[in-house]
């Protein structure tokens, strides 16, 4: 028998409410499968489930307020339970007559590409074929549902509870990360000047091999620069706890996210060490526009090993972070922007990125953290290596 | 004002007797044989006046033996000699098939790279004219099977004019197969030309709707498409092969893996021709850019007719390209 309990879903989750449950009595279910909603301070949260197993009984009925840890429902996990009930919840065959979805091959690796749901995709090509320009027209329709006019942000607030509800919600979740952050972690701060017209240069011949649609954004090559760095700095990246340090080895790097409505979100870009660039754009695009939607799942909330903060794009210059327990550095990007550059005793314009590292002192110190920046700064002016 | 003229209009006939001419006066070890193409000046014309201009030992009559000159040529090329053999039509190819495979794709595998055949061998292919079915066929893509030979199928008056220089200085054989439908076929040609690669593709019309892919006639009977097709905003990539080996497979698949929609166009039968093999090389490169499925129109599986409208009606036409191309674009309401 196992346990299914309201996960902590942030550093300073207290309770959550069940939304709703996508599983009934009986449902084999395997790890990692979405089997309820959680509802928090920030968000809906699609809770995946650690055991596989069959569901036993569910505890807890949509719309109850629960403590972290409460247990939820009950999965019978041993062998022969899940073996002799499982042919009992397999797919009904389909109905005859109802064939597979034509769907091309181009199409499928779009809509995989752009987060867009197969199933409620209509097919205009010969035979009601799903074809490039349906899944163009689908993504459209729904970044058009995730991305309102501002002039009426009411009527699309993503949380059940009114937006200004919601809205105090989410400030109270980060007001308590936040003081937890500074009255916890001994924060010290370094900064560097980067030379980034090799990555730039790079950046754009790279983009004309690419369909626009596809295009990378300079943010990619610092992600995978992170990612790259922390290999050679591993102590950055993970979790201060029971006093002491635990470096993990994958890389997941939290993404800090403004919402239209207010407020931030840090899910986790997951394991961006082993994506390409394009897969690293493409997690992010599907991350942020899901993020918006309100439709993250547990492992993005919880799993960050460090976080990354661009607010470049707001014309900053430097960003000095607070660190979101229980990790042990941020990373902050201020705005490339050009500025005089002296190189080899030539004086020239350059475009210039400030990066900054907020490390936890407890965790590594001064030294380390300059060679963090220093190997990140290495990796950017490898922009092919990335 | 210039009196020299920077184009001239010529037939593709001319053409390729230009070419012919041309070669012979640049390198003296070239000369034609064939069955009447001296006195007689060619099946189709092609070697008129070159018996009075080079004379019968470099313009040679042969006896009605596909097998024998063929093999006449094989013995000059190795000898050191650059022949141009004329066969007058594919379908009497068949009787050199043993020649061309046995020999002389083979001689420079089997004799340990000693013996390389520096040989041309031009026919006519291709249906169209009533001239029944031992006359007919299209048969340049079964050639392309074999390696050790190269397989050229020049569909304009440019590459008529050039494509056999190039193929003279190869050092293997090489393989021209004018279609006979377009020796009246007129175009120009700028004044200085000069020879052309023989193992490269080319993108004849550029377009980002789909890609048409075909040589030979049907280049003409694809561009007549793709000018209809442009009248309602279709836009279609012609590309003519220009030879079937070595097959170019870089230019079709970056095309199709731009516009995402291949049709092949193919005068040769369908099963286990030309067009099955490009179709073969876009799935197994570029499955995942395709958004619909490659489509072919070839010939009718059936011996060529001889009554005209039988014989219209085995070839692919402009019109059903047209309307492939429709169905395959659909597009969203």
């Amino acid at each position: 028998m196992g346990e299914f309990r309201m996960p902590s879903l942030g550093a300073d989750m207290e309770e959550g409410k069940l939304v709703q449950w996508k599983v009934q009595p009986g449902d084999a279910v395997k790890r990692g499968d979405i089997i309820a909603i959680v509802h928090t301070e920030k968000a809906e949260i699609e809770v995946e489930v650690f055991e596989s197993g069959i569901v036993d009984r569910l505890l807890v009925q949509p719309g109850a307020l629960v403590p972290v840890g409460t247990v939820l429902a009950i999965l019978r996990t041993d062998e022969k339970g899940a073996t002799a009930v499982t042919p009992a919840v397999a797919p009904p065959p389909k109905p005859a007559g109802e064939a597979r979805p034509r769907i091309s091959p181009l199409a499928r690796k779009m809509a995989a590409e752009l987060g867009v749901d197969l199933s409620a995709v209509q097919g205009t090509g010969a035979h009601g074929a799903i074809e490039k320009s349906d899944i163009e027209h689908a993504a459209s329709l729904q970044r058009a549902k995730l991305a309102p006019p501002l002039a009426q942000p009411l009527a699309v607030a993503p949380s059940p509870p009114s937006s200004a509800e919601a809205y105090q919600g989410m400030r109270r979740a980060i007001a308590a990360a936040m003081a937890r952050s500074n009255r916890e972690i001994p924060h010290y701060y370094l900064e560097t000047q980067i030379d980034m017209s090799v990555p730039l240069r790079w950046l754009e011949a790279a983009n004309q091999q690419r369909p626009v649609q596809q295009g990378l954004l300079p943010v990619v090559l610092l992600l995978k620069a992170v990612a790259h760095a922390l290999g050679e700095v591993p102590e950055l990246n993970g979790y201060w706890k029971d006093d002491r340090n635990e470096p993990q080895k994958d890389v997941h790097i939290g993404f800090a996210i403004s919402l239209r409505q207010g407020g931030l979100i840090v899910p986790a870009l997951l394991d961006a060490g082993r994506k390409s660039l394009d897969e690293l754009m493409a997690a992010m695009a599907d991350l942020i526009q899901r993020t918006r939607a309100g439709r993250l799942r547990s492992s993005e909330i919880t799993d960050g090993t460090i976080t990354v903060t661009n607010l470049g794009d707001r014309g900053v210059e430097t960003v000095y972070g607070v660190i979101y327990p229980p990790q042990v550095a941020l990373v902050g990007f201020g705005r490339i922007t050009e500025r005089p550059w002296a190189d080899k005793g030539v004086l020239g314009v350059r475009p210039v990125l400030t990066a900054t590292l907020a490390g936890d002192h407890r965790a590594t110190d001064g030294r380390r953290g300059a060679q963090f920046l220093e190997s990140l700064t290495r990796w950017l002016q490898q922009p092919e290596k990335l | 004002m210039t009196d020299t003229p920077q184009e001239l209009e010529i037939t593709y006939r001319d053409a390729v007797r230009e070419a012919i001419r041309a070669a012979m006066h640049a390198d003296e070890r070239v000369f034609l044989m064939g069955e009447d193409v001296g006195k007689y000046g060619g099946c189709y014309a092609v070697s008129k006046g070159l018996l009075e201009e080079f004379g019968p030992d470099r313009i040679r009559d042969t006896p009605l033996s596909e097998s024998a000159f063929v093999g006449a040529g094989i013995g000059a090329a190795m000898r050191g000699m650059r022949p141009i053999v004329e066969i007058m039509t594919v379908n009497f190819s068949l009787l050199a098939l043993d020649q061309i495979l046995n020999n002389a794709a083979t001689l420079l595998h089997m004799s340990g790279g000693q013996f390389n055949i520096p040989l041309v061998i031009r026919t006519a292919t291709g249906g169209g004219r009533q001239v029944a079915a031992q006359h007919s066929h299209s048969l340049e893509g079964w050639y392309a099977h074999i390696p050790g030979i190269k397989v050229l199928t020049p569909a304009t008056v440019s590459d008529a004019r050039w494509m056999l220089d190039t193929a003279l200085r190869d050092p293997d054989p090489v393989l021209i197969f004018e279609n006979a439908g377009l020796y009246n076929m007129k175009g120009t040609l700028p004044a200085d030309g000069s020879p052309v690669e023989i193992d490269r593709a080319r993108i004849h019309r550029p377009g980002r709707d789909i890609t048409v892919i075909t040589y030979g006639a049907g280049l003409w009977k694809a561009v007549e498409a793709a000018e209809t097709l442009a009248r309602e905003g279709i836009e279609a990539e012609v590309i003519d092969l220009r030879t079937l080996r070595p097959l170019d497979q870089e230019t079709f698949l970056n095309s199709v893996a731009r516009t995402h929609r291949a049709l092949i166009v193919d005068d040769a039968w369908r099963s286990g021709s030309i067009s099955a093999e490009i179709s073969a090389r876009i799935m197994e490169n570029i499955f995942y850019e395709l958004d619909a499925p490659v489509e072919r129109i070839c010939g009718a599986e059936v011996p060529a007719p001889y009554p005209k409208h039988l014989e219209q009606a085995s070839l692919p036409q402009a019109e059903t390209i047209v309307k492939t191309v429709q169905r395959m674009v659909q597009r969203r309401g």
